[in-house]
């Protein structure tokens, strides 16, 4: 019985005490929790609002705090071609970037269900680039895909002389090459969220199935997909967080180039912030980042922990 | 003298109300069992006491001492858990003398007493496995044993054994009440199990949403029910609760059920009907009686100083081995009567069967309440 | 759980079993393909890469490069290798795991065992800000390092990663409390223990499990961070990725490719070990910290 309730109810809350000792004892959790709440307070939620301060202030090289220019900061940001170009990016950028883990995600963790022999050789092999920080991949695929030295360069020595990929050097494509170091470094860890979920299956629903006469095709298509909605929409926020946050990953492959053809929303705030001495738009920029995360996240958030509340 | 005293105690989570004004005592030495179903606020009350959770008003005193303010590990008791709630990274030995560590108690005489407790119990060869390597019963013993240890006021225990399995939930019952009879300690035990209130208590209360309905020796709260939340819940089977009539005719007052298909209802003398009952004439009751009570008339007590028969059509016979159950349909309702292991009795059939009106109870089916 | 059934597996036939083999030995290459090109080419002399194929063994083995990026390639103005910032990035990794797991685990605690008014808001908030873009918090934390006198330190690095690794800390934490049974805590209240003793004596013994996916966690994450690193180092307190960016990104000179590649296996060796020796541990803190939340 009271076990539902217990877990709502303090484990132990107020109440009034004899010694000081005692009366110690009480605060103590309090006194804790009270440190790394302050931080985070001052941190996080402190310097949000500065920097929404900055984003209508005239801030250029240095926070300033007499001129106020309201939106002004918002609308040069949305008529300025490198933001806009940055927007693009990020679009082209996350669609394929979600889209393409997501589908090889599912994919291999389907594949590797098969009863794989050596499972625990090739689970390991496709994870492995979540250990590695963006800028070592950055620097791997930068010369992989580097006409010069890389990928062209090998076909051609392999004699295939009218090979031709160079990507990486045209305004057009760059964007897509980033693309493919990213899948490279996260489809691994989607395809082990979907494996969990996969693992997570009831048995006793596919032998059901089964015994419906269910093809293996069918009962993952009508059965096994449909359950893994959870895991979609946990990829999906992962992915989307990671991509608006893209960052170290152009860096270290084209630095935003060629010219700025590979702009993010990220890039732009760090260069107009600290490069051109804007330092106005370069909050409003985060601003904009940050509302777009919030976009996604909070929601989800909500219904994860709304749902946990209800179940309780 | 009353030895655990609980006063109009209050008890609310934000703005929803778990225990409403109640009021306990038991004796030193005495059993006392909080029964009720899920939600009833029982395991709160017995935290309450443990100090384990605070209260929002009233009292609570042990050994003629408030104990309101005190910390658990001061107020002199000593919990057993539902879950045994036993330290997984500790030995069996470390996890009965925790507390004595914690007091300072020298190592001497901790070993002592470790080994006082589980000699009492039998669990002197468990001493240095890890709770994880103890089967259920045997983590039970050392859950009792941590209690035992501490010498307590109060034992207090919280559904001790509703994490076994059905067999040894029996031989640990049996055992518990052994070890309350050696022992002498007051117990107050909280648990869901009617079975395990009657066999244990010295006295039981039976909570329902927060509210006491209920507070008195099993002999009481089973013959002599307040309302008919105590009839249903006490009991297995359960009490027949059975809507009826008190109809009466000059010389004295009757019982009538309604059958279905447009029979005439039965009618049972009442001779000696509570004296409340003259208002309800005329009226509809809820007829209480336990399946012991609706018999063969072979198999009637003898001793019952009133006992009424009536023709019955029986739809179901349940043989159990040391009774028999008879199912049949009165008032509306299915009704169980409790028959000898070798009554001669068969589906479909009309059968006579005796009520002893000696232990039946009516109810206002308004008010819920008991009519006296 | 797995579809095919023993008798559904003969029937879908040795072909179909064949394919898949096929697709996932594919994907092994897709996935290695990349680590191999490094180690191989930082084997190489650097005329066999341009001349040669990228995807060759080399014809001439040398571990000249890896010397090179350890200790004398030109990284900013001085010619130092990389090994003085890999010493940065432990000096600031260290200090700034443990602070954040220390926190975290007491945060965890509190959270779980000793709820009171008001404690879902603030697990609310700093679950919060584990999503924020680290963009928003740049300008006002570039100014309070400058006040506190820490600005282009290690020191001060530590701070920000420890400050911004505390969501997550606790939010491990909290979860793994949470299943962590009530009743053992009331029952050491009984027992008389108090705040510290029973977070000592019964929850941090079990904790094992948690204390090391949090640490791997926090270790990859600030071994492999980028930007506070970039936005926050001077010459002297720079981390290895940005020394490693610097590397690879300078526009002087002759690019030294093999350097290049012994390079980045250097700044990724850290993280590839803790994977390799604890990936099962490295596994459960992406699902916590991804599907969690």
């Amino acid at each position: 019985m009271a076990q539902s309730q217990a877990e709502i109810a303090p484990v132990l809350t107020h109440r009034p005490s004899r010694t000081p000792k005692e009366a110690l004892q009480e605060w103590l959790p309090k006194l804790v929790l009270a440190p790394s709440f302050a931080i985070i307070l001052i941190f996080v939620y402190g310097f949000i609002i500065f920097t929404a301060v900055l984003s209508v202030s005239g801030s250029k090289l240095l926070p300033d705090f007499s001129t106020w220019v309201g939106l002004g900061n918002y609308v040069r940001l949305f008529n300025h071609p490198n933001w806009i170009t940055a927007l693009k990016n990020l679009a082209i950028f996350a669609s394929l970037y979600i889209i393409v883990c997501s589908v090889l995600g599912l994919g291999l963790a389907i594949l590797l269900d098969q009863k794989i022999r050596a499972e625990g050789l090739i689970r390991p092999i496709f994870l492995y680039p979540m250990a590695l920080s963006f800028i070592v991949t950055g620097v791997a695929w930068k010369w992989f895909l580097d006409p010069g030295i890389g990928l062209e360069h090998v076909m051609q020595d392999w004699g295939w002389t009218s090979f031709s990929f160079r990507w990486i050097k045209e305004g057009q494509y760059a964007i897509y090459t980033i693309v493919i170091a990213a899948v490279w470094q996260s489809s691994g860890f989607v395809m082990a969220m979907f494996l969990a979920g996969l693992r997570g299956v009831d048995n006793e629903v596919i032998k059901a199935a089964q015994i419906d006469g269910a093809s293996t095709v069918t009962i993952y298509r009508r059965i096994i997909i449909p359950l893994m909605r959870p895991v979609f929409l946990s990829a999906f926020v992962v992915l989307a967080h990671l991509a608006i946050k893209s960052y170290d990953l152009v860096v270290a492959m084209t630095d935003g180039g060629p010219g700025t053809a590979t702009w993010t929303p990220a890039l732009f705030m760090q260069k107009f912030t600290f490069g051109r001495n804007e330092m106005g738009m370069g909050a409003a920029s985060a601003i904009i980042m940050m509302m777009m995360i919030f976009a996604i996240i909070v929601p989800y958030l909500y219904s994860e922990l709304g749902g946990k509340n209800e179940r309780r | 003298m009353s030895f655990l005293e609980i006063v109009n105690l209050e008890k609310s989570f934000g703005a929803t109300r778990i225990l409403k004004g109640i009021n306990l005592e038991i004796e030193k030495g005495g059993f006392l069992v909080l029964v009720g179903p899920s939600g009833c606020g029982k395991s709160t009350l017995l935290n309450t006491i443990a100090g384990l959770e605070p209260i929002t008003g009233g009292e609570i005193r042990i050994g003629g001492r408030k104990v309101n303010d005190l910390h658990p590990s001061k107020r002199d008791i000593a919990m057993v858990f539902q879950s045994y709630a036993l330290y997984p990274n500790m030995t069996v030995g470390q996890n009965i003398a925790f507390g004595m560590e914690i007091r300072g108690v020298p190592k001497e005489e901790r070993e002592k007493a470790i080994r006082e407790v589980a000699n009492l119990l039998q669990i002197g060869h468990l001493l240095d496995r890890k709770p994880s390597q103890l089967s259920g019963g045997q983590r039970q013993r050392v859950a009792m044993g941590r209690a035992l240890v501490r010498d307590p006021q109060v034992f207090l225990f919280d559904e001790p054994l509703s994490n076994l399995d059905a067999k040894l939930r029996i031989d640990m019952r049996t055992e518990i009440k052994r070890l309350h009879q050696r022992m002498g300690t007051t117990i107050v035990y909280v648990t869901h199990d009617q079975i395990e209130a009657m066999t244990l208590a010295t006295k039981i209360a039976v909570l329902k949403d927060g509210v006491l309905q209920q507070f008195g020796t099993p002999a009481e709260i089973y013959n002599n029910p307040v309302n008919m939340f105590v009839a249903d819940f006490m009991g297995s089977p359960a009490m027949n609760l059975v809507p009826a009539t008190i109809g009466g005719n000059g010389s004295g007052l009757t019982v009538e059920f309604a059958r279905d298909g447009g029979r005439p209802p039965v009618s049972i003398r009442l001779p000696n009907a509570p004296a409340g009952m003259e208002r309800f004439k005329g009226k509809p009751v809820v007829f209480g009686v336990r399946p012991e009570a609706l018999t063969d008339p072979d198999g009637a007590d003898r001793h019952a100083i009133h006992v009424e028969t009536a023709d019955l059509m029986v739809d179901v016979v349940e043989p159990a081995g040391a009774d028999t159950f008879a199912v049949t349909h009165l008032g509306g309702k299915h009704v169980v009567a409790r028959l000898r292991a070798d009554a001669r009795i068969h589906a479909g059939e009309v059968t006579p069967l005796a009520f002893n009106l000696t232990k039946t109870v009516f109810f206002d089916p308004e008010t819920q309440q008991r009519i006296v | 759980m797995s579809v095919a059934s023993q008798d559904n597996a003969t029937r879908t036939g040795v072909f179909a079993r064949a394919a898949i083999y096929t697709v996932l030995i594919l994907f092994v290459v897709y996935y290695l393909l990349p680590l191999y090109v490094m180690v191989v080419n930082s084997l190489k002399p650097l005329d066999e890469i341009r001349a040669g194929n990228m995807l060759a063994l080399p014809q001439q083995w040398t571990i000249a490069p890896w010397l090179s990026a350890w200790s004398t390639a030109q990284i900013g103005v001085s010619p130092t290798g990389l090994k003085p910032y890999f010493l940065n990035s432990i000096l600031m990794v260290v200090p700034a795991v443990a602070i954040s797991t220390v926190l975290g685990a007491l945060n965890g605690y509190v959270l779980t065992k000793w709820r009171f008014r008001g404690d879902n808001i603030v697990f609310g908030l700093m679950l919060l800000s584990c999503f924020i873009p680290f963009q928003i918090v740049l300008i006002p934390s570039a100014r309070i390092l400058g006040e506190l006198g820490l600005a282009g330190t290690v020191t001060g690095l530590v701070l920000i990663h420890a400050v911004y690794g505390l969501g997550f800390t606790t939010l491990f934490f909290r979860n793994y409390y949470e299943a962590f049974p009530t009743e053992l805590i009331r029952a050491a209240q009984i027992d008389g223990a108090s705040f510290f003793q029973i977070f000592r004596r019964i929850l941090l013994p079990s904790s094992g499990p948690i204390i090391v996916v949090t640490v791997i966690w926090q270790f990859t994450n600030i071994w492999n961070d980028f930007l506070f690193g970039s936005s926050f180092s001077s010459v002297d307190s720079i981390p290895i990725t940005v020394a490693l960016n610097n590397l690879v990104n300078s526009s002087t000179g002759v690019k030294e490719y093999n350097v290049h590649f012994a390079g980045a296996i250097l700044a990724a060796l850290p993280t590839l070990v803790v994977y390799i020796v604890s990936g099962r541990y490295f596994v459960r803190g992406l699902m916590a910290g991804a599907v969690k939340g």
